[in-house]
């Protein structure tokens, strides 16, 4: 058997022993993980960044535009440093800047104005026939937005139609809650398949 | 200084990035893409290093102080094993590197994915009661989700998987429209407030 499946099916074992209670050997097993993936990302991040985005460049091609990103990153490393740690403070300002920056066009579209003109289908049909799943998708909407605005107290209608929202949402978390269960059942699936089938062949 | 200049970068960088979204001008693609693509990625790669050598020296004190000693040992392992692994034999599809994300890695992260699933289904038997309307509205929706993805759903009835289908295709994402809207119009606000310099939590708080 490789040598691969083996290691891979003692430490998934290793992790369900958590299904007990917690003890040593999940701890370890728990403790690799978390090394490894940091030295994972640690790699790629080397190779994405460092290599690709600044000594390639600087090195093959010259560009001295590169030494920006380098010199605002080295900046982090200040925060080592009690008396110069607000320098840091600039790399991270220029990000939370830029992202802020991008975020709210981006927001307006994508999140608000692309939501708005997808819910609002014809309620009437080409063929002349009545549209329900449109009417379902306003009405939820507009119900699920009243439940969310808090500036008028939920009273009388406002506390009806916020009422009504709160039936959408459940219905939302717990459709979301069953997609998420069965999502995670199938990764199961396939650690008990690795299990039986790769790793102790008991499943051909 | 230490508070007036990143508030001065944050406005700056902000109306920069905000203004560059109205402009087809090649210059304007060329700011955004050099630092959304590049420095945004080499700026996270370094704060990850500051936070690897954070962990590094918080493993290598309790190490000394013998607290959790063979737990940070392997943590500190695995921490070198990749880009050791990396340093020998590169990181393509046949390396050591690639070998170790595969059988060590992947297989780990899986597992612990899908113990989510046992603890999911422990706390809503705990949790799920239906003791109003909107709880069974809940409770309901989310046994007919599960049942309907299952394949034994269309020898109960052939309707359930449609069911499924339906809710998640329109009150369910009516829902969840509002709630991206909600998110939208909180996203917006709440970056308005940092190119503005009111929302300073980034600056811990001064």
């Amino acid at each position: 058997m490789d040598i691969g499946v083996i290691i891979a099916g003692i430490l998934t074992l290793a992790i369900y022993t958590f299904l007990y209670k917690d003890n040593p050997i999940y701890r370890a097993a728990e403790s690799l993980l978390i090394g490894l993936a940091m030295g994972y990302v640690l790699v790629i991040y080397w190779q994405t960044a460092f290599m690709d985005r600044i000594f390639s460049p600087l090195l093959n091609e010259s560009d001295w535009w590169v030494l920006i990103p380098l010199i605002l990153g080295l900046l982090m490393f200040s925060r080592f440093s009690r008396k110069y740690s607000w320098l840091s403070r600039i790399p991270i300002a220029l990000m939370i800047g830029a992202g802020a920056g991008v975020a709210i066009p981006a927001m307006l579209y994508a999140r608000t104005l692309k939501q708005i003109s997808a819910s609002v289908m014809p309620l009437i049909t080409e063929s002349g026939g009545f549209n329900f799943e449109a009417l379902v998708v306003i009405v939820g909407l507009l119900s699920t937005l009243t439940y969310f605005y808090f500036s008028r107290e939920h009273k009388g209608i406002i506390g009806k139609v916020a009422k009504l929202g709160t039936y959408f949402l459940m219905l939302f978390f717990g459709a979301t809650f069953g997609y998420t269960v069965m999502s995670r059942m199938s990764t199961f699936i396939g650690r008990i398949d690795f299990l039986l089938s790769d790793f102790l062949h008991i499943i051909k | 200084m230490p508070t007036r200049l990143p508030l001065l970068i944050c406005l700056v960088s902000g109306v920069v990035m905000f203004l560059q979204y109205f402009s087809r001008h090649p210059v304007a693609k060329l700011i955004y893409q050099t630092v959304t693509n590049d420095w945004w990625q080499v700026i996270f790669a370094f704060t990850l290093i500051v936070g690897v050598a954070s962990f590094i020296k918080i493993t290598l004190r309790k190490i000394s102080q013998k607290k959790d000693k063979t737990y940070s040992l392997i943590a500190l392992g695995g921490l070198i094993l990749m880009p050791v692994l990396a340093l020998i034999g590169g990181t393509n599809i046949e390396s050591p590197f690639q070998w170790a994300f595969e059988n060590l890695l992947a297989p780990m992260q899986a597992t612990v994915f899908s113990l989510l699933a046992f603890f999911v289904a422990s706390a809503s038997f705990r949790g799920f009661r239906a003791r109003s309307i909107p709880a069974a509205i809940l409770l309901g929706t989310a046994l007919l989700v599960l049942i309907g993805r299952l394949p034994i759903a269309e020898h109960i009835s052939e309707s359930i998987p449609d069911l499924t289908f339906w809710i998640k295709n329109y009150p369910s994402m009516a829902a969840r429209r509002a709630i991206l809207i909600g998110i939208g119009l909180g996203s917006m606000t709440t970056a308005l407030r940092v190119i503005l310099g009111i929302e300073r939590t980034y600056l811990s708080g001064k």
